[in-house]
């Protein structure tokens, strides 16, 4: 920490209060004031985050940045924030991923800017409280809080069957949430009145209540990651969500269901972490087999890649069931990299919806033809998604499979299937949208990218590249912090 | 005979608050028609001088007068306390409303201060007879003022619905109470404790007694199987009167539970457990998936209070002091929340509209996105969605349950509050996503402007500092007499 300062704080409050600023310029007449102040929230947010990474240190296995002050003392709630190797890099990706989202949405969102803006400030805050919680009521809390603004992004600003898609999306994650409640408020009462997440860690539980907890917490985070067979409701708030609902969603809040494995039910109940890991492979091998299959039937552009995000987060969970070291710090580098993947097929999607407002593969052909500098960068971030070495994507995939084969030749084998489907439903897609002769006369209207559309895109191409080709520097802080869980996770709590 | 003078000190609140109301009552006769705002301001005055005088008689400890009849502890202090807040808030929120319904007189304030004394008598009693004089001072007065509206037959029907089924309900208590005072020779509620615990009288009589009184209760607190008063009541009777229904007389309810349930039968907990689970678990079923039927946004609300008190009594079955302020901590909440709820529906009204349907809601945040933000808050908090305060609520019911040993009820409870959430919701979508189908201005009076929008910010701020609310509910159950 810093002279004591309270960093962390100050990456939770930053966006939050630049976004209550946001809202406050009001109507659509201040569109443009509200746009830029966004825009400075949100890179000032990415700004203060950045010391997180300068000033971590690897080594060590203990929480680092840790704030702790009394808040609801009548049940011994603390505000009590710490990073490990496993939150930080999330948090990176959640405040760089934020001012692209701003961008992205500067010239498309015309109606109720300021809310629009606002939302997705509060919501990156509230993600990086989510990740920094050692309180699990405090956790509970921001974890709760993101469904709002995410809420009213899918149905003030998204496509013609929002409000299904919105309020599917709210319901089908309180679901689960609300028993994770339950458990918490259960082993507060088993620790003797603690609600420390790191007091739950160390607290010794019989089999049977593990079992249960692990099926209250599997409830809260396989919807949210979102795993087969609970992961209906992504497909419908992607393909309504407007194209900055859709980006953080695959990127930041997909990420808060694997965040949650790792900090809640692989350390506080490995007993039943291990005793079900079995049907949590078979699971999430399902995901990442049969989705994969059910990605290439799409006609729906939007659709597709929303299926794919579910079948690389079976890698995912794969990779933390594995219970060794390569499992985990694959499935970690596979959600930072499908954060930036994920996002950038999104925006490439609505880069082409802004143009011609479908989402219909069958509606496009020949986009290479009027949009040669898209059509290159489309043709990465596809790559990236089909695993192509050299890219973010085939990083992860790789070390999970060879995780994978080391545990169980099947498991390595049904995972490498992925490579097939993936680049089977990724570059089929690319090919029937970009090459060929132009197929209607709407396509030859489109127009190149602009300055505003290639910045963002050019950013996130960089971070898939680098990550592809040097991952060392994500793989280093985490390293320890894994092998500490590993390690914590190997011995019973019986 | 000795006549002994009684210590008048510790009644000083209600005695003030009686002569006011015959100011109140005599002011408007004389003067009512040139100046239509005196009933109200006198009524104000009234309440504040409550809270003064209240504030200056709270001593620490528990004070009995009158016999014992009557009590004063920290517990009484604190619910009147909030129920002065409460009738003063719900008039300032009414005062435009019934004005520009022909129904600012002496009447409605005068009802709602007799009213508000009956709470203050159940709040303080300790004797059966006092607890059921402040209770039928306090029926009577709500079924007068259900009917203020003479002209309108729903509000006739409602006021022939409420005061029949509520004189049942006081007919069921006085049976419970006639029973017990049969097993144990004793109306006085401390007398009864004690002849309860050395256990020389008849189970079965007893038990019999606590079922009556059990349902009784559950008449006032509109918990179900007994709830059926509370739709039609809610939607007929004017807004202004169901928000004076639904706010305070909760908060003189929980009182009356812990006088009579707590205190005096709390050697029974293992009696009446079985019954308020049942109780609770049948509310939040019927409230919840009634309200999602309803296109009535008042009687939405009405079965969302019924689930609502589900969650009060689920706190109270759990039988021990961590239960019982966990439970006036979601009592208070829910005050919170209904007043600023009926607040918005008001401010949404004019003459000669009501906005009581749910499409009034449409589009709001086009119209207005200060109201429509803190109706979004309001809505979020009844559904228990952080960062509000209704989560706490939630939290610390939940914490007494599982304490109890319930785990299922615990689980049971979330399941249906789930079920909640979809109709609150659908106020946020109405207003949100939908596009309005008016575009009439919303122009509140400065007072309401104010209040409504400290009353939805509260929700917000309790929701990030809950702590003092509910160090101050632990603390009234702590220094009370139970």
């Amino acid at each position: 920490m810093l002279f004591g300062f309270p960093l962390l704080s100050l990456v939770i409050w930053l966006p939050i209060l630049a976004g209550v600023g946001v809202l406050a310029t009001g109507g659509d007449r201040n569109a443009q004031t509200a746009r830029w102040i966004a825009l400075a929230g949100a890179v000032a947010g990415f700004l203060v985050a950045i010391p997180l990474y300068t000033r971590f240190d690897p080594l060590t296995n203990a929480m680092q940045f840790v704030e702790y002050s009394p808040w609801i003392e009548h049940f011994n709630i603390h505000y009590h924030l710490g990073i490990d190797g496993i939150a930080m890099p999330l948090i990176l990706l959640n405040c760089f991923t934020t001012p692209l989202v701003v961008i992205a949405g500067w010239q498309v969102i015309s109606k109720r800017v300021s809310q629009y803006m606002g939302a997705f400030l509060i919501m990156s805050g509230i993600v990086n409280g989510v990740f920094s919680s050692l309180d699990a009521i405090l956790f509970y809390i921001f974890w709760e809080a993101s469904l709002i603004p995410m809420f009213l992004i899918v149905g003030v600003w998204g496509g013609p069957n929002r409000v299904y898609a919105a309020i599917k999306f709210f319901l089908y994650t309180l679901l689960g949430s609300l028993l994770m409640l339950v458990a918490f408020i259960y082993l507060y009462q088993v620790s003797g009145g603690s609600f420390s997440i790191l007091d739950y860690h160390r607290l010794p539980l019989p089999l049977a209540p593990q079992i249960l907890i692990f099926i209250a917490f599997l409830l809260a985070f396989a919807v949210k990651v979102p795993m087969w067979p609970v992961h209906t409701w992504l497909p419908d708030a992607h393909v309504e969500a407007p194209t900055g609902g859709s980006v953080v969603l695959a990127a930041i809040l997909l990420k808060l269901g694997g965040y949650g494995f790792l900090r809640f039910s692989l350390p506080i109940v490995p007993d039943a972490s291990h005793y079900l890991s079995d049907i949590m492979i078979a699971l999430s091998l399902v995901a990442v087999v049969y989705i994969g299959f059910i990605a290439l039937v799409q006609a729906d552009m939007k659709k597709l890649i929303a299926y794919s995000s579910v079948s690389h987060m079976g890698f995912v969970t794969l990779g933390f069931f594995l219970f060794n070291a390569y499992g985990v710090e694959g499935a970690m580098v596979q959600m930072i990299s499908h954060g930036f993947i994920s996002g950038a097929m999104f925006l490439c999607v609505g880069v082409m919806y802004d143009r011609l407002h479908s989402r219909q593969i069958a509606d496009y052909g020949g986009v290479a033809n009027k949009m040669p500098v898209f059509a290159a960068f489309f043709m990465l971030f596809a790559m990236a998604n089909s695993g192509l070495p050299g890219t973010s994507g085939f990083v992860g995939e790789f070390i999970v499979i060879m995780a994978a084969i080391k545990v169980n030749f099947w498991y390595g084998f049904f995972a490498g299937i992925t490579l097939i489907t993936g680049a089977a439903y990724t570059l089929w897609m690319y090919k029937r949208v970009v090459f060929g002769a132009v197929a209607h006369p709407s396509v030859e209207e489109m127009n190149d990218i602009n300055g505003r559309e290639i910045l963002v895109l050019a950013i996130l191409a960089l971070a898939v590249l680098w990550m592809g080709l040097y991952p060392l520097p994500l793989m280093e802080v985490m390293h320890t912090t894994v092998d500490d869980l590993l390690a914590h996770v190997a011995r019973s709590k019986l | 005979m000795n006549f002994l003078q009684p210590d008048f000190a510790p009644a000083y609140p209600e005695i003030f608050l009686l002569l006011m109301v015959c100011v109140v009552l005599l002011a408007d006769l004389a003067w009512g028609e040139e100046k239509p705002h005196l009933a109200y301001l006198l009524s104000q005055f009234a309440l504040l001088g409550c809270v003064l005088i209240t504030f200056a008689t709270s001593a620490p400890g528990v004070v009995y007068t009158f016999s014992g009849m009557f009590v004063d502890d920290a517990l009484a202090d604190i619910l009147k306390m909030m129920v002065y807040v409460t009738v003063s808030v719900v008039l300032v929120y009414s005062r435009t409303y019934i004005s520009t319904r022909g129904m600012l007189n002496g009447e409605f304030f005068s009802l709602a201060l007799f009213a508000t004394l009956g709470m203050m008598v159940m709040i303080s009693a300790s004797h059966f007879l006092t607890l059921y004089l402040g209770l039928e001072l306090l029926s009577l007065s709500l079924y007068a003022m259900v009917a203020l509206r003479r002209d309108s037959v729903g509000a006739t029907e409602a006021a022939i619905k409420f005061f029949v089924l509520g004189a049942l309900a006081s007919g069921f208590l006085l049976y419970g109470m006639s029973m017990i005072y049969g097993a144990t020779g004793s109306l006085n509620i401390a007398r009864v404790t004690e002849v309860i615990q050395t256990g020389a009288m008849s189970h079965t009589v007893l038990v019999v007694g606590v079922v009556f009184i059990v349902a009784g209760i559950s008449f006032k607190l509109s918990a179900a199987p007994f709830h059926m008063w509370a739709p039609d009541v809610y939607e007929g009777a004017s807004t202004a009167v169901v928000l004076f229904i639904g706010s305070a007389p909760k908060l003189a309810a929980f009182g009356f539970i812990m006088r009579l349930l707590a205190e005096g039968l709390g050697s029974m907990v293992a009696d009446w457990q079985g019954m308020l689970i049942i109780l609770a678990v049948m509310s939040m079923l019927i409230g919840n998936i009634a309200a999602i039927a309803q296109t009535n946004i008042k009687r939405m609300l009405a079965y969302s209070t019924i689930s609502h008190m589900g969650f009060v009594l689920l706190g109270v079955l759990s039988g021990d002091g961590n239960g019982y302020s966990s439970s006036m901590f979601y009592v208070v909440v829910y005050v919170l929340m209904t007043l600023g709820t009926f607040g918005m529906i008001m401010l949404l009204s004019r003459a000669g509209f009501e906005a009581d349907k749910l499409e009034d809601f449409k589009g709001l945040n086009r119209r207005n996105p200060w109201y429509a933000f803190i109706m979004l808050l309001l809505m979020f908090s009844m559904a228990g969605i952080p960062p509000t305060v209704g989560i706490y609520a939630k939290l610390s019911v939940l914490q007494a349950v599982l304490n109890a040993g319930y785990i299922w009820l615990a689980v049971v409870a979330v399941l249906l509050s789930l079920i909640g959430v979809f109709y609150y919701l659908r106020i946020v979508k109405l207003m949100y996503f939908d596009e309005p189908e008016t575009d009439a201005l919303i122009l509140p009076q400065g007072d309401v402007k104010l209040l409504l929008s400290a009353n939805g910010l509260a929700v917000l701020a309790f929701g990030f500092f809950p702590q003092a609310l509910m160090a101050w509910c632990a603390y009234a159950i702590r220094h009370s007499s139970i």
